[in-house]
């Protein structure tokens, strides 16, 4: 890509309409299909549809365009993601907005066939409502679409994110132009933030123009700006999609804030298990400097702003910030008491700013369109929207943006399709190993910061974990406390050994041993491990038991007093039984049973499992040819 | 991945100095050093981490306490495919417990190890974002969705078929 460096305000604006022109087929509504000679074709390159193979299917696209001699009507381009991973790979074809879901090699033929040459919809492509049944056309029409307003993820599946022009043409690096070339004030700019509204998007919900305000208060010899990228919240990966969809956002982001609080170094603290969004920021942080929008005298303003990426080597506990801190530093992520506070002795003891992906990528569009506008969006407490990743038991899996007050009923029922295979919910896990389980009678709770809280769950970074009767609460509490106990970095005692005692007191009564006190024990020790941890990580682990103590006890005291597992998860309490009026009594299950615990009479059904000899190995589950063994 | 430390000493020693050349005067890189290391050794043994510890003059303790604190860096050699069976919590609602006990049950190896022919290792990894396609197992940079345990043996096959084709064509030549 050829770039120049720009010097003025103008030359970005000029930039940014002669770019506008190029690609104003993708936003303009049009209607006038036949007027068409000329189409976009975008393709989901986020991690989901990449997995999809959405590559693959873009380079045919471009094949079959050479071959056919299409390549001055279509043009093909990289897009971040649409958030609706289930149904990937996603292409969307403008002027029109046609909304292809699960598009596979073998479609591309029919799509050039009858809608490039023909201008056809292929309607077998197309999103069928599941409500209504009927098809839907455009990404507006698609139900998954209605109730979200995407601010943070604005630009993803709008622009190519290795492109810095298309950025700049969806008005970019505008807001950065103007505070230098107006030389606006750090303090104006960091008011502007807190009129805003916009809390801290990684899980603490600290108001950001504050932290802002903070870190520029101190004074330090260098001072520095960082980016949490470290997502390490199972079940949530926002963060990554900005950055592999709209990465420039970030950097625009990170400028401003080096330009208020007086940084000239930034870095990013990436996972390494994210190897797309790495790229796609070097290639960014590569093109803006080369625009002149990053380094030394950016856009002629006398002032410097540099940015590097750091990776992450897999440990959930730097996305604490102190740990984070030591981690860009070299050394091992073990996080310090505080205060100190990062804005006062952050890297390398300097003050430092840091805030979550999600919080920058808001910033520029704040600037824009000023606090009044984000903060007519969302509730008294929480303002703006959020992004929550929706996984687990329901119909329409992936990212959504939705305005902060929406209740989870809208978000399961209306967005997210309903819970699949039409079970019933039963339980809802914000806020990831810091999180808990919220139950389905509270379903019509208005989300923000504080509702999050109040029902015993927090907002964490997102990710939301759909559950239904088939998912065993004492199972789900194991596998957060396994990871939590796995993860802690063993610096402070609490963490290491509580943790660790919570997860074998939770083993204990999910294989059948545990007794009444046990109850007690966890709660005394869920407390005592909040109040003594030093980190975020030992505060807020043992919230999934405490919450589940709180909504699900009866399905605890199953465990303990009953020795059943209500939802037919916890293996040690099972038991592999025969259905009486389903058996055939063909005595297959008896002869592969390894431990003969399984008797009966040929033709004589039902034939009869030994519970004290079984096993529960399940080997003669798929054996009988009637299904009439299951796990109970 | 794979590279025996025994083959290529030297010429792997060389690159390290490269690495270190290169990053020894920014203050906070050590683990990348590391990171980049380990892309050329395939792991990073004992050896590897008292040249650095001695190049960087950076105690061997703390080279090590860095090494073994990131789930990232292993000590071990690693096969030639490294397996990551995801378990984020969308994947583990989803039956990523079902997905690694058929890997395990395929190659007959646990987690953290690797197969008799070094072409396997085998491990469950923290979430990698792909929670839209849940479960998901990844082998090398290769992501793979919406599995059942039935998808796992065919999967696993293709990698050894494209194993033994590379020999024959190495022997033949």
């Amino acid at each position: 890509m050829n770039l120049q460096p720009l010097r003025t305000k103008e030359d970005l604006q000029q930039l940014r309409d002669k770019t506008y022109e190029t690609i104003s087929l993708r936003i303009k509504d049009t209607n006038v299909e036949k007027e068409i000679n000329k189409y976009h074709i975008l393709i989901c390159a986020g991690t989901g549809c990449t997995s999809s193979q959405s590559h693959k299917v873009r380079k045919k696209f471009e094949e079959e365009t050479r071959k056919r001699k299409l390549t001055d009507k279509v043009k093909f381009f990289k897009t971040g993601c649409f958030g609706f991973c289930k149904l990937g790979p996603i292409i969307v074809v403008h002027p029109d907005k046609t909304f292809y879901t699960k598009v596979k090699l073998e479609n591309v033929d029919e799509i050039i066939d009858q809608h490039i040459e023909k201008g056809q919809v292929v309607e077998k492509l197309l999103y069928k409502s599941l409500k209504t049944n009927e098809l839907q056309k455009t990404m507006n029409d698609v139900d998954f679409f209605h109730g979200q307003n995407r601010i943070a993820l604005r630009n993803c599946g709008v622009i190519n994110p290795e492109d810095i022009n298309e950025y700049i043409a969806m008005d970019g690096y505008q807001a950065l132009a103007e505070i230098l070339t107006k030389k606006i004030a750090p303090k104006d700019i960091i008011e502007t933030i807190k009129k805003s509204g916009l809390r801290g998007r990684g899980g603490g919900g600290f108001p950001t123009g504050k932290k802002w305000e903070i870190a520029a208060s101190y004074e330090g010899d260098k001072k520095f700006v960082l980016c949490n990228a470290d997502e390490g919240d199972p079940g949530a990966f926002m963060d990554r999609s900005i950055l592999e969809g709209d990465p420039h956002s970030v950097i625009e982001a990170m400028i401003i804030a080096g330009y208020c609080i007086n940084a000239h170094q930034g870095y990013i603290y990436v996972r390494a298990e994210y190897p797309i969004a790495v790229e796609r920021l070097e290639i960014a942080i590569d093109q803006a400097k080369k625009a002149g929008l990053l380094g030394n005298n950016i856009l002629d303003s006398a002032f410097n702003f540099d940015l590097d990426i750091r990776l992450g080597a897999g440990a959930f506990v730097c996305g604490e910030e102190t740990a984070l801190i030591k981690s860009v530093m070299g050394f091992r992520g073990e996080p310090n008491p505080r205060p100190p506070y990062p804005a006062e002795a952050g890297l390398w003891e300097q003050p430092t700013l840091n805030n979550n992906v999600e919080t920058f990528a808001n910033i520029p569009i704040i600037l824009r369109k000023g606090p009044e506008w984000y903060s007519s969006i969302g509730t008294d407490d929480s303002k703006g929207t959020k992004v929550f990743a929706l996984a687990g038991q329901i119909t329409n899996t992936g990212l959504i943006e939705v305005p902060m007050g929406t209740t989870l009923r809208t978000i399961i029922y209306e967005i997210g399709g309903g819970i699949s295979d039409g079970n019933e919910l039963k339980a809802i896990q914000t806020g990831g190993p810091s999180g808990g389980c919220i139950p389905a009678d509270l379903i019509d709770t208005e989300i923000d910061f504080k509702s999050l809280t109040d029902i015993g769950s927090m907002m964490g970074s997102g990710g939301m974990i759909v559950m239904d009767q088939s998912d065993c609460m004492i199972d789900i509490c194991r596998f957060y406390l396994d990871f939590a106990q796995d993860e802690s970095c063993g610096k402070c005692t609490p963490c290491r050994v509580g943790t660790k005692r919570l997860l074998e007191i939770l083993k204990n009564i999910s294989n059948g041993n545990g007794e009444m006190e046990d109850l007690e024990t966890l709660e005394k020790l869920c407390h005592d491990i909040k109040d003594a941890s030093l980190c975020g990580l030992g505060q807020t682990a043992p919230n999934p038991i405490l919450s589940t103590l709180k909504y699900f006890r009866d399905e605890y005291i199953a465990h303990i007093k009953e020795k059943r597992c209500p939802a037919g998860v916890c293996n040690g309490l099972l038991q592999v039984v025969i259905s009486d009026e389903k058996c055939v009594a063909c005595g297959i299950c008896a002869r592969v049973c390894p431990v003969n615990a399984i008797t009966g009479e040929n033709k004589k059904p039902p034939f009869h499992i030994h519970q004290d000899v079984c096993i529960k190995c399940g080997a003669c589950i798929p054996k009988c040819p009637v299904d009439a063994i299951y796990k109970r | 991945m794979g590279i025996r430390i025994e083959k290529n000493e030297q010429e792997n020693f060389r690159k390290l100095d490269e690495i270190i050349e290169r990053y020894k005067n920014q203050e906070g890189m050590l683990i990348r050093i590391l990171q980049k290391s380990q892309e050329v050794f395939g792991y990073l043994p004992v050896k590897v981490q008292a040249y650095i510890s001695e190049q960087l003059n950076i105690p061997i303790s703390t080279v090590n306490g860095v090494v073994t604190f990131y789930s990232l860096f292993n000590e071990e050699p690693q096969g030639k495919y490294v397996i990551g069976v995801c378990m984020g919590t969308a994947c583990y609602v989803k039956g990523a417990p079902e997905i690694l006990d058929a890997v395990k049950d395929e190659l007959q190896i646990e987690e953290e190890e690797t197969t008799m022919d070094r072409l396997f290792t085998l491990k469950s990894t923290r979430c990698i974002g792909a929670c839209g396609l849940a479960p998901v197992m990844t082998i090398n940079d290769e992501v793979y969705g919406r599995l059942t345990p039935a998808d796992i043996p065919p999967i696993l096959y293709q990698y050894i078929k494209t194993h033994k084709k590379a020999q024959v064509t190495n022997e033949n030549e």
